[in-house]
């Protein structure tokens, strides 16, 4: 399946590579290079490129690109999301995924690779089963390594790798038994001139982060299941429970993992945590455009609403602006005409605003496409669906843990037309 | 020294000085002494017997290798250290074997022994990673090496050993295809094995080295359907894909019916259906078309491992990971029967919000699919709206499904959508949305005008770019109706001074020349004005200005014949031999001289010809061919390796070719073995435990030829081995395993036998219940009233005790009576005799009394056809009388008496239920009443009264009878309402001069009207009516029906249903709706070998189908 995984940074530079089969030379990265220099924007290099002898499959994150090399059929999904895999893993162990971590960690990432795929194949994707089998470094360990002149290496197979449950290990061990969970929900929305919404929908996460001792098994209900719409699960929730009784119940995998990502139906209106209003406008003849900014808030259910960053993509004919935020910073990157004004919390006494001019170029005639805004906000203690869990039990163990939740909202990709 | 400190080193070494001396070339010059000396002292490290310096050596050699950097020098130091204690550079050591044991083929021998030491190891972990590199050597000669290891190590006891010998097959493959016949081997009896962890591999190793070998698959589908959601995620991408090719050489077309029904004439028959319209209407069209036919056509029945296969995938759609959602989307879009392809729509709309990569793929197969597939991805038209935070690439996608997606109902959000759209400050998205709008125009008749209107807006656009692209998209629209539309043209005539993008001057020109007859005054100007900038323009502009000087020479030659001739020239020494060619070419054909040939002659007809308006289609058109989710769909080319989906067989070829023989269970003796096996237990234990007891309810209601049903019967024996199985290593379990997991496996234990017991008890209430039955037969043969009295309830017989002492009372009433009847004729001689035959003669019968003729009545047998109940139904509208009479008698109805005519003092009432739809109240079951009197004198005013009924029970009474003359019998209809009960309707049955109590109670067949379904409707009520709400019980059949023929008979005459087709002649299936809540009553009866058989009613009405089930069983066990 895949051949050779070749890691490109944003410059252009292989620093890594990888062959599971015979050596591919990694000439055959020029298909990909010359596919981005036809791609404007780096996320439009297709993810699929046929060159004459192979497939280059690529998927770009954090400024890295992953470009495996395929050579006969093969579901492409099933490589970007092994692709995605290996960068979530690598995320896990470093931290990060940089160029740097990964430069700085080779020899781990390289033995990491090598457990993930058997000539080309998904061998080990399951975080838990990795990290018996290749510790994640720590700086503790290293100290001890270099002392005790042990390794990283785990010597036996992984418990999980034979077990009816291969996301845990077993022998798990904690002083204080801890269950956290995150209902993090976005707002997807798209809301039209006049301010009506075109389209608004509602995804939500769980995420877990797990820590208890031994092999516990979870049920978590929710005082209204019938919201979620569409789910999808962490490979350790029973379908069957949920199909019969709407419940989660799991053993789960030790630490970070997201348990559910839902939909929430789209019969239910969706309730738009704030508003716009905009004045954009260019005048004809003249080289000043105006605009008018202010934000507030609506269908808050009481809760401030924080983090607020409103972000635009201006016309390329705007050569500057000069703006007066009430609240926050704003900047203006002339080149990539991208405008962004950070304003923090809205107050609903004070509504915060953005009032000026932008300066056009003389003489050129008035851009007839309107920005679009972009708006990041987050508000706390509230999952905007109105989903609610209900309770968390254990079963199997005998302590008993310390149980949390918690919630919030987001704005996904929430769009204002202007 | 750290680890962390040797990288630095490391680094820092090859950024500075490090980097150019490794580059590719390290035989240069004056950098190669300082190479010699770095490797030198690696060499050295490796050399030490201190693990620290060998491990810190190895790394530094593998981040090397990384980089991509030679170290193959360094191969003979390396290759010794094979055999090193510590792990990890026993890892590494492998790692770096791997990638260079292809270069140095001898010094890798070498290592060889130490493999094969490993592959004899006591821990598992060591064996299957010598295996791993073993195999992964690339080096012919340990070719037999590798194959004994492969073999051996697939009868390895550790599954993780044998899923490393699967992942070993295609690598042996691809270094020595000759091997091909004994790794076919190694893959069957890996195929066979029954973990989870080794399916998903092996079937991989058979994808790639087997494909073809599809037989090897039939003893093991329906393990893979079965463990399918235990399967690592990988696995379950690689199998779903396997499965979907083998399913379509294996099962028939589940839309056949529909493809046929589209090809007979039936469907212009029935009047318009909607291409996506559900099959529902089409079948039920259909269903009639049979019922009246008598079904010629053997009706399609999905084979119930095709159903396995979908059931057993659907869950999996709700997997994290995207790669097995499309899989299992595929899977749908090329098996399932249409109805339940949508099912897919959500999932994959999900996918989109996933990173673009993924969106891309994704959207890509929905653009294909909504071209087949509309109506499947239409309510969620919202979430292919555009942002313009996405890529350009997924824009432009998003589009094309939303262009696919428009039709008359949603143009008008959709082009809104578009507007906003065109504002866009991406200019190529923009572009293709004026596409998208020009196909929207010529697709949806309706908004034709109003797309093109949109697009000479345009076409004042500040951006070049975005006239082009219109001028070319209304050339094509304009091409599809030109008459209406001369304004534009004129319009676009102007626009030739601005617009400089080629092929948008060359479209513009090729409409006036094309259309010059529409706009004959403007089209010489436009020449003329073209012909001054001719020597400036682009090549493809000066071919279009040609043709249009031909197009006017030919329809106006007075005006241009200069400028013609001019352009002409000046053609004749373009510096493109094209245009020269054509220039000449040109000339010759229009202007006459004494050579030209005949064809000049025709000019006119060469280059006015009508063209046909193009066709604008999705890229996506054709798409559907390859599989889809695959590589080739999505480049839309062959990709190497991959393999076409067959096409359906015309009939399917045996299924019975799945079947298993006894499972090896019981094989495993050894403790070990069987604690590795324990741990083969898929996690979803109500999964699997589910699957036996539904499988075989739905091959039941499926039903299939003979040998199915006996693979039901094996299936549901290795259940139970299984069973036992778990229950023996729950055993050990409790010794050894921690607490938690074998409270978990003993919940699944539970669960598993859960299903089972209520059909145990159900069964022993109902045999009870036979005995019951067998006891009430005895009396029930003597009367029928009698046996209905006997469900009644105790107010109701003492009513009837009280009826019978006002009946003692008249008694002596009577009997004068009775003497004087008897000395008249009687009046229907012939009637007598099949009255004889439907009813049994009650013990007060006198000898030398006159029976009472016995009515025609008219059940409406359910084998008539729907159409012809229609009618009756008509009829009995208009005359209740005489509709009847039309219909010969059938044996199947019964007669109940309601008053006898000695308690009825001459007057004998009967009723029976003639099964025709009560027209005043659907909810209401018709009653037929006969009168007769058989006395000497008229009875009047016959009518009733006061009715007692049970709450929310009706009557509607028939018209009063204003006289019955003496020896005449009349017969009249009244509905009554049972609320679904069988509950007797009490009421008092009035003449002029006397009352009498009544009541009449229905048998629970008659509570029910036949529904008409199609094999799938019935399938699909049937699985909503489960648990609870079905009944089954085993029965013996009685001597006389044993065959369809009278099962049919027996049922139809017991209830009022209707027969629903069946493909298999051992299963006959029947539906009903109650008559006044229109619950469903489904009936199948399944034989089996003997006279043994299976009766099963489902209906939500719990008690209505008990009932049913006593009745049908005394029916059929008679």
């Amino acid at each position: 399946m895949i051949h050779s995984l070749f890691l490109v940074n944003a410059t252009g530079d292989i620093f890594l590579e990888k062959h599971w089969k015979s050596v591919v030379s990694r000439s055959v990265c020029d298909y990909f290079f010359e596919a981005q220099e036809r791609a404007t924007e780096p996320e439009n290099i297709p993810p699929v490129i046929p060159t004459p002898h192979h497939y280059l499959i690529s998927v770009l994150r954090h400024r890295i690109y992953f470009v495996a090399v395929i050579q006969s059929e093969v579901p492409p999904l099933f490589v970007i999301e092994f692709l995605h895999r290996v960068v979530d893993t690598f995320q896990d162990y470093f931290g990060v995924c940089t160029e740097a971590a990964i430069k700085d960690n080779v020899v781990v990432v390289y033995e990491l690779l090598e457990e993930m795929l058997d000539n080309g194949f998904p061998l080990a994707t399951e975080s838990n089963i990795l990290k018996e089998l290749i510790k994640p470094p720590t700086i503790l360990r290293t100290v001890v390594n270099t002392i005790t002149g042990s390794t990283n290496v785990g010597e036996q197979l992984p418990t999980g790798q034979l077990s009816v449950v291969p996301w845990r290990r077993t022998g798990v061990k904690y002083t204080n038994n801890e269950a956290y969970f995150d209902v993090v929900e976005e707002i997807d929305a798209i809301i039209d001139k006049s301010g009506s919404t075109i389209t608004a929908e509602i995804q939500g996460v769980i995420d877990a982060c797990v820590k208890l001792t031994g092999m516990p098994d979870l049920t978590l209900s929710f005082m209204n299941p019938r919201l979620l719409d569409d789910v999808s699960f962490h490979p350790c929730v029973r379908f069957k429970r949920w199909e019969a009784e709407r419940i989660l119940s799991f053993i789960p995998p030790d630490g970070n993992f997201r348990l559910l990502s839902y939909h929430v139906s789209s019969q239910n209106l969706v309730a738009i945590p704030v508003y716009v209003k905009h004045n954009i406008t260019f005048r004809e003849g003249s080289s000043q455009g105006r605009f008018d900014l202010t934000l507030g808030p609506k269908q808050t259910m009481g809760k401030a609403v924080e983090s607020v960053l409103v972000s635009s993509q201006l016309p390329r004919g705007v050569l500057n602006t000069s703006l007066n935020p009430s609240q926050g910073t704003y900047t203006f990157d002339p080149v990539t005409k991208l405008l962004s004004w950070d304003v923090g919390k809205i107050n609903p006494q004070k509504l915060p605003s953005l009032k000026g001019t932008m300066s056009l170029q003389a003489g050129a005639s008035k851009p007839d496409e309107n920005p679009t805004i972009n708006i990041q906000f987050k508000i706390q203690q509230l999952a905007i669906s109105g989903l609610k869990v209900n309770r968390l039990d254990m079963y199997g163990e005998k302590y008993k843990p310390f149980k949390g939740i918690k919630y919030m909202t987001k704005a996904g990709k929430f769009q204002v037309r202007t | 020294m750290s680890t962390s400190s040797a990288f630095n080193d490391e680094k820092g070494g090859s950024s500075s000085a490090g980097e150019p001396e490794y580059g590719h070339d390290p035989a240069s010059g004056g950098i190669f002494s300082s190479d010699y000396k770095r490797h030198d002292d690696l060499k050295e490290m490796l050399d030490s017997n201190k693990d620290s310096l060998k491990l810190e050596a190895m790394k530094r050699i593998v981040a090397m290798i990384a980089r991509g950097k030679n170290a193959s020098d360094l191969f003979p130091a390396v290759v010794k250290n094979v055999a090193c204690k510590n792990i990890e550079v026993k890892k590494l050591v492998y790692v770096y074997l791997v990638r260079y044991a292809e270069e140095q083929q001898d010094l890798a021998l070498l290592s060889i022994s130490t493999f094969q030491r490993g592959l004899k190891d006591p821990n598992q972990l060591i064996r299957a990673s010598a295996l791993r590199v073993l195999s992964s050597i690339r080096v012919t000669i340990i070719v037999p090496i590798m194959m004994l290891a492969i073999k051996e190590a697939a009868s390895d006891m550790s599954p993780y050993v044998r899923k490393t010998a699967a992942h070993a097959i295609p690598k042996l493959y691809s270094l020595d295809p000759e091997q091909k016949d004994q790794l076919i081997e190694v893959i069957e009896k890996l195929l066979a094995d029954k973990t989870t962890l080794v399916a998903g591999s092996v079937v991989m190793a058979f994808e790639e080295v087997c494909p073809e070998r599809i037989d090897l698959i039939h003893k093991n589908y329906r393990k893979l359907c079965n463990l399918l959601i235990d399967v690592e995620e990988w696995g379950q991408v690689v199998i779903i894909n396997m499965l979907t090719r083998y399913a379509r050489t294996q099962f028939l077309n589940p839309n056949i019916n529909e493809s046929l029904l589209e090809e007979g004439g039936e469907k212009a028959f029935y009047g318009s259906d909607d291409d996506d319209d559900d099959d529902d209407d089409d079948d039920d069209e259909e269903k009639k078309a049979e019922a009246a036919a008598l079904a010629k056509r053997k009706p399609y029945v999905m084979d119930p491992d095709h159903r396995l296969l979908l059931r057993n995938t659907k869950p999996l759609l709700q997997s994290r990971n995207a790669a097995v959602v499309m899989a299992v989307a595929q899977l749908y879009f090329h098996l399932a029967p249409k109805a339940e392809v949508g099912v897919i729509a959500k999932a994959l709309v999900r996918l989109m919000r996933s990173h673009s990569e993924v969106q891309y793929v994704v959207l890509q197969n929905v653009a294909t699919m909504t071209i087949k597939r509309r109506g499947m991805f239409e309510p969620y038209l919202k979430s292919f709206y555009i942002r313009s935070t996405d890529p350009t690439q997924i824009k432009i996608l998003k589009l094309e499904v939303l262009t696919n997606l428009a039709n008359e109902t949603n143009i008008s959000t959709i082009l809104r959508e578009f507007q906003t759209y065109i504002k866009s400050m991406d200019k190529d998205f923009v572009a293709a949305t004026i596409q998208a709008i020009g196909r929207c125009a010529t697709n949806i008749g309706e908004v034709r005008d109003t797309c093109l209107n949109g697009l000479v807006q345009l076409l004042s656009n500040r951006d070049e770019l975005v006239v082009a692209e219109s001028v070319v998209v209304i050339k094509k629209l304009l091409q599809m109706q030109p008459e209406q539309h001369s304004d534009i043209i004129k319009h676009m005539a102007k626009l030739t001074d601005n617009i400089q993008v080629p092929m948008a001057r060359a479209s513009i020109l090729w409409l006036i020349g094309e259309y010059c007859e529409h706009v004959p005054k403007i089209a010489p100007d436009v020449l003329r004005k073209m012909a001054k900038t001719f020597t400036n323009e682009e090549d493809i502009v000066k071919l279009q200005i040609i043709n249009l000087a031909a197009k006017l020479y030919l329809t106006n030659s007075k005006q241009t014949k200069l400028l013609t001739q001019y352009v002409l020239n000046l053609a004749k020494y373009d510096q493109n031999y094209d245009i020269r060619d054509r220039a000449r070419f040109i000339r010759q054909l229009i202007v006459p001289t004494d050579k030209s040939g005949a064809l000049s002659k025709y000019a006119k007809k060469l280059f006015l010809a009508l063209k046909p308006a193009p066709v604008l289609e999705s890229p996506f058109k054709d798409r559907d061919h390859f599989q889809l989710g695959s590589l080739s769909h999505l480049l839309n080319a062959k990709a190497g390796g991959y393999q076409e989906l067959p096409d359906w067989p015309e009939s399917a070829p045996d299924p019975s070719v799945r079947n298993v023989e006894v499972p090896e269970w019981t094989k495993c003796t050894s403790r070990k073995e069987r604690k590795e096996k324990k741990v083969e237990k898929p996690f979803y234990s109500d999964s699997e435990g589910e699957s036996g007891p539904t499988e075989s309810a739905d091959s039941e209601s499926d039903s299939g030829s003979g040998s199915q049903s006996g693979s039901e019967e094996s299936g549901s024996g290795s259940e139970s081995e299984e069973s036992e199985e778990e229950s023996e290593s729950e055993e050990e379990e409790e010794e050894e395993e921690d607490e938690e997991e074998e409270r978990a496996k003993k919940k699944k234990k539970v669960d598993k036998s859960k299903p089972k017991k209520p059909e145990s008890a159900e069964s022993d209430q109902s045999s009870g219940e036979e005995q019951k039955r067998i006891r009430k037969g005895g009396k029930d043969r003597r009367s029928g009233t009698e046996s209905e009295s006997e469900d009644e309830s105790e107010s109701e017989s003492s009513e009837s005790e009280s009826e019978s002492e006002e009946e003692s009372e008249s008694d002596t009433d009577i009997k004068k009576k009775k003497k004087t009847a008897a000395s008249k004729p009687p009046p229907k001689q012939t009637k007598k005799e099949s009255k004889k035959e439907t009813k049994e003669m009650s013990l007060l019968d006198l000898d030398d009394f006159e029976p009472t003729p016995s009515p025609q009545v008219t059940p409406v047998n359910s084998f008539l056809s729907n159409s012809l109940v229609t009618d009756l139904e008509g009829l009995s509208l208009t005359d209740t009388v005489l509709a009847p009479t039309t219909i010969a008698p059938s044996s199947s109805v019964r007669l109940y008496e309601l008053l006898h005519r000695i308690t009825g003092e001459g007057l004998a009432v009967e009723y029976c239920f003639s099964r025709q739809p009560f027209s005043p109240d659907p909810h209401m079951v018709a009653v037929q009443i006969q009168f007769t009197n058989n006395t000497t004198s008229e009875a009047k005013s016959l009518h009733i009264e006061e009715p007692k009924l049970q709450s929310g029970m009706r009557i509607k009474e028939f018209p009063e009878i204003e006289v019955l003359p003496a020896g005449e019998s009349v017969n009249v209809v009244m509905g009554i309402d049972f609320c679904d009960s069988t509950q007797a309707a009490n009421f008092q049955l009035c003449t002029h001069i006397r009352k009498f109590f009544v009541s009449i109670q229905p048998p629970v067949g008659e509570l029910m009207t036949p529904a008409f379904l199609t094999e799938n409707e019935f399938k699909k009520e049937q699985g909503q009516l489960m648990g609870m709400n079905e009944i089954s019980e085993k029965l013996t059949l009685g001597e006389k029906c044993q065959s369809e023929h009278v099962i049919v008979e027996r049922v139809t005459s017991t209830a009022n249903l209707s027969r629903v087709p069946c493909g298999s002649d051992k299963e006959s299936r029947f539906a009903g709706k109650t008559v006044s809540s229109g619950s469903l009553v489904l009936v199948t009866v399944t034989r089996k070998d003997g006279a043994g058989a299976l009766l099963t009613v489902n209906c939500e009405k719990m008690v209505i189908g008990t009932m049913l089930v006593k009745d049908i069983l005394q029916a059929l066990t008679q």
